[in-house]
């Protein structure tokens, strides 16, 4: 496929958002990509609106999260009920996240944000800390990197995740203080053992109260003087945070990740290095990064286009954005995420998703490939993914049931034919091929015509997109 | 040149017509990539959720046993008894039997240091072999087919009987493949669409061409599982169960002329918070028939002797018994080898010792990644320190 403005559009859309919506998909060949790309920042400059999925849970337990102090006197049985009904407003707050994804304006913002959801990765059965860290995440997903690192470092779910509670004057636990530095800011080799342990020391007594609102207790506080990352001084968590932020390495480990997430998983490291400086000379302004890879021409060369496999939600966003429909039970796409390797919420570890060629093995491609067969088809799911133990303590699964992998979806195709309203039918094949591949080759027509249906217009379009959907080709964008 | 058997001759012709399948057939004849009879096969049992090792191998004699389960704890006649100090769960009988003929060995207080209690991070932990604080993304079994197998055919080395792959077969290059039933992967992969724009497909970028790569392995060795789970078939009769339909496949591939080195499948269903006694029950019910049977499978066509059968845990639970009839999360467990090859028999190390605990909970003697390096280097004859990191010191069990 030749390098048009409509497939740069749609390389930016991808990488920048979830892909071309049905609405818009066929404006996309006149719009500049510099316009484009100021749309996109324009509509994700306001501020969001906070996902809340737990306004109606704990009546008679807990109401909110002015509340979460109550926790600490609930019974064991109360608790119990307080787990498992976390875990089921994740669960709700999963499917509004990936609604957001799909219909939101600011797709820029929600595309960052799941970026910085894979690197700030925290896996906690807590709804109230899971929705503050998620909301402070979209919040600052594109403005400054100092501002996000320290928000996230004093939230409840990830000083509770990585273990800051135990960590003490006397019993200092090191768990948070070497990740902060290993996985959210420099990467491993930037520091010595000696730095976590003194960076440890300076983190003892960050805590939060029982709001969930971040408090320092002196009184668990080593007041000693440090010695990290070459200077002394009494050092608390704060002055750890600045420290690492003057750190060249932090500036260049953020921008490595963000190239390879956005732009390419082959790093280019000269851009890189470009890239890397100038973030760290603007004091780590996301947007003003963001800006440098978006605006520049190099984004949109051939060979950053269509290298990157799509996640599993990118995919599954991707298809319904394309193909709006309605599902009678949405939850029904976390089964499609447990399959596929990718739950919102549930990282596999602090160190977030991989990501890449780990995404692929041959059940997880083999399901892939029939996804967009099941969706439009309202097919059984015949597939059973792991239960996993931490959020089922000893219950069923909900999966089990046949009932629940009924797909039950209302699929809106006339959006979808008027994308295609004013091409001439012997276009159509050309024209289908464009918007929904971005790789540079696709399926002989030859063999596709053997599964297309020709009886009408509209259903070739409709066979069209879903064969087309169902590739390896499709996986990539 | 080793013999045709005229009934894998017969299978194949069947499926295809002579002419086209020959000369593949004989190019893998050439590249030893099926695997003659004597082939040593391991398989991996993981038990989810946590099993609790102190009611599985009980400590008959110990007095801190029954005083921290006063209401949970199998009491030394119920128990069928292994040893002086050691009984088996009543509802293992078919384990006593292995026991008593030599074919299990019993290797207790298993685990590694920092234990975590959340069951993902835990069982993240075992299946890619990592310490606790350190983020691995391959598995071991993934990184045994990544040194075993770089010129492999197809990618049929590892099996895991489930909908969905685990880490632990997941490799940097190579992956297992996750098949839940040999009928159902080769006709859901027998879609022509699929094989048609996979046979078309040319090389291009590296990317697409890896995504094609992994169809094609996946569409050939679905055929390939399905032709060899035919190939032989058994008339041992399995329990219905879903343990039991499972290590039923995993007889059929067995005993066919697959190249399966290792196999991985799970029983779900350990985290025994509450009423852990008919839980447990009825697990091992389906644990203890559904071995049983494959026992007996594996001993009449004379292959017993090339299985090593190993379970594992995330975690085992804590010594005390909590208020709801049931326990908590814990931390060193005891693990079981059967199979007929064993070189270490019985209760292979000293029963856990309770007098000598971490708040409450189990200290580890042995580091799991010992077992996995034992099992590389001394059964599948893999270079264990490579694929692990770290030479871990070797046991004598295999």
């Amino acid at each position: 496929m030749a390098l048009t403005n409509q497939r740069k559009n749609q390389h930016l859309l991808w990488r920048a958002a979830f892909g071309p919506m049905a609405e818009n998909a066929n404006e996309l060949s006149d719009i500049s990509k510099q316009d484009l790309y100021k749309l996109l920042i324009k509509t994700s400059s306001e501020k969001p609106v906070t996902l809340n999925v737990s306004n109606n849970a704990y009546d008679g337990l807990i109401k909110g999260l002015q509340d979460i102090g109550k926790i600490q006197q609930l019974t064991l049985e109360e608790k119990k009920q307080f787990r498992k009904q976390s875990a089921e407003n994740i669960r709700d707050l999963n499917i509004l996240w990936l609604d957001e994804m799909i219909n939101s304006e600011a797709q820029l913002r929600e595309k960052m944000s799941l970026f910085w959801h894979g690197h700030f990765a925290c896996r906690i059965l807590n709804i109230f800390f899971q929705q503050q860290l998620i909301n402070t995440i979209r919040q600052n997903a594109f403005s400054n990197f100092g501002d996000l690192l320290r928000e996230v470092s004093k939230s409840p779910a990830m000083l509770t995740f990585l273990n800051n509670e135990q960590n003490k004057k006397q019993h200092p636990n090191e768990n948070f203080a070497r990740e902060v530095m290993e996985l959210f800011t420099m990467g491993r080799r930037n520091y010595s053992e000696s730095d976590v342990k003194e960076g440890a020391r300076a983190f003892t007594g960050w805590g939060f109260n029982l709001r969930g609102e971040f408090m320092e207790r002196p009184f668990l506080h080593d007041n000693g003087t440090k010695t990290f990352l070459g200077k002394t001084g009494n050092f608390d968590g704060d002055d750890i945070l600045d420290i690492i932020l003057e750190q060249k390495a932090t500036a260049k480990f953020i921008t490595q990740k963000i190239y390879k997430f956005f732009v390419n998983e082959e790093l280019d490291t000269e851009k890189v290095q470009f890239l890397s400086d100038r973030f760290y000379q603007s004091n780590y302004n996301i947007q003003e990064l963001m800006n440098d890879i978006f605006a520049s021409e190099w984004f949109y060369e051939e060979k950053n286009i269509a290298t990157k496999i799509k996640s599993p939600v990118e995919l599954l966003v991707g298809v319904r954005r394309l193909i709006p429909m309605q599902l009678d039970r949405p939850e029904v796409q976390m089964l499609f995420e447990k399959v596929l390797g990718q739950v919102l919420f549930f990282p596999p570890n602090v160190a977030g998703w991989v990501g890449g060629k780990s995404w692929i093995d041959s059940s997880s491609l083999m399901f892939r490939m029939r996804l967009p067969q099941l969706l439009t088809n309202s097919e059984q799911l015949l597939v059973t993914p792991k239960e996993d133990d931490d959020v089922m303590m000893g219950r069923q699964g909900a999966d089990s049931g046949n009932n629940s992998r009924n797909l039950s979806v209302t699929v809106d195709w006339d959006s979808v034919y008027r994308v295609f309203a004013k091409t001439k039918r012997e276009d159509l094949w050309e024209k289908v091929n464009e918007i929904v591949f971005q790789t540079k080759t696709s399926i002989n027509p030859n063999i596709l015509k053997r599964f297309i249906d020709n009886n009408s217009r509209e259903s070739f379009i409709r066979s069209t997109i879903i064969e087309l959907m169902s590739t390896p080709e499709y996986q990539l964008c | 040149m080793m013999l045709i058997k005229r009934k894998e001759f017969l299978q194949i012709g069947s499926l295809a017509s002579a002419s086209l399948m020959m000369p593949t057939f004989l190019k893998a004849l050439e590249k030893k990539s099926w695997v003659p009879p004597g082939n040593k096969v391991l398989v991996v049992l993981q038990l989810s959720g946590g099993n609790d090792g102190l009611n599985t191998v009980i400590p008959i004699r110990n007095d801190i046993y029954y005083k921290s389960r006063p209401n949970l704890g199998i009491q030394r006649d119920k128990a069928l008894q292994l040893t002086d100090e050691a009984g088996i769960n009543p509802a293992l009988p078919f384990f006593k039997n292995l026991f008593d003929e030599g074919n299990l060995g019993i290797m207790n207080s298993v685990g590694y240091p920092n234990p975590d209690r959340s069951h993902f991070r835990s069982m993240d932990i075992w299946q890619s072999a990592s310490n606790s604080n350190e983020y691995i993304s391959t598995g071991w079994l993934g990184r045994y087919l990544d040194a075993q197998c770089s010129r492999c055919e197809k990618p049929t080395q590892a099996l895991e009987i489930d909908d969905v792959l685990s880490l632990a077969l997941k490799g940097e290059q190579i992956k297992g493949l996750a098949l839940l039933d040999p009928k159902r992967l080769y006709s859901s992969s027998n879609e022509k669409y699929f094989k048609q724009i996979n046979a078309v497909h040319e090389n291009e970028e590296p990317v697409v061409d890896y995504l094609y790569k992994t169809l094609s392995e996946t569409l050939n060795s679905a055929d390939y599982i399905y032709e060899q789970s035919k190939l032989r078939p058994s008339s041992q009769r399995y329990p219905a169960s879903g343990l039991g339909k499972n290590l039923q496949t995993i007889s059929s591939l067995i005993l066919s002329d697959i190249n399966t080195k290792v196999y991985y499948v799970s029983l779900a269903s350990f985290d025994t918070h509450v009423n852990q006694e008919n839980q447990q029950k009825r697990l091992f019910t389906e644990l203890n028939d559904a071995i049983q049977a494959f026992v007996t499978d594996m001993k009449n066509n004379h292959r017993f002797e090339d299985v090593t059968i190993i379970t594992f845990s995330e975690f085992g639970r804590r010594v005390a018994q909590n208020a709801s009839g049931g326990t908590d999360h814990g931390t060193a467990n005891n693990m079981f080898f059967i199979g007929g090859g064993l070189k270490q028999k019985g209760l292979i190390n000293p029963m856990t010792d309770l007098s000598e605990l971490n708040e409450g909970d189990l200290i580890h003697k042995v580091d799991f990644k010992s077992v996995y390096a034992t099992l590389l280097h001394n059964w599948l004859t893999a270079d264990d320190e490579k694929i692990l990191g770290k030479k871990y010191e070797l046991l004598n069990f295999v």
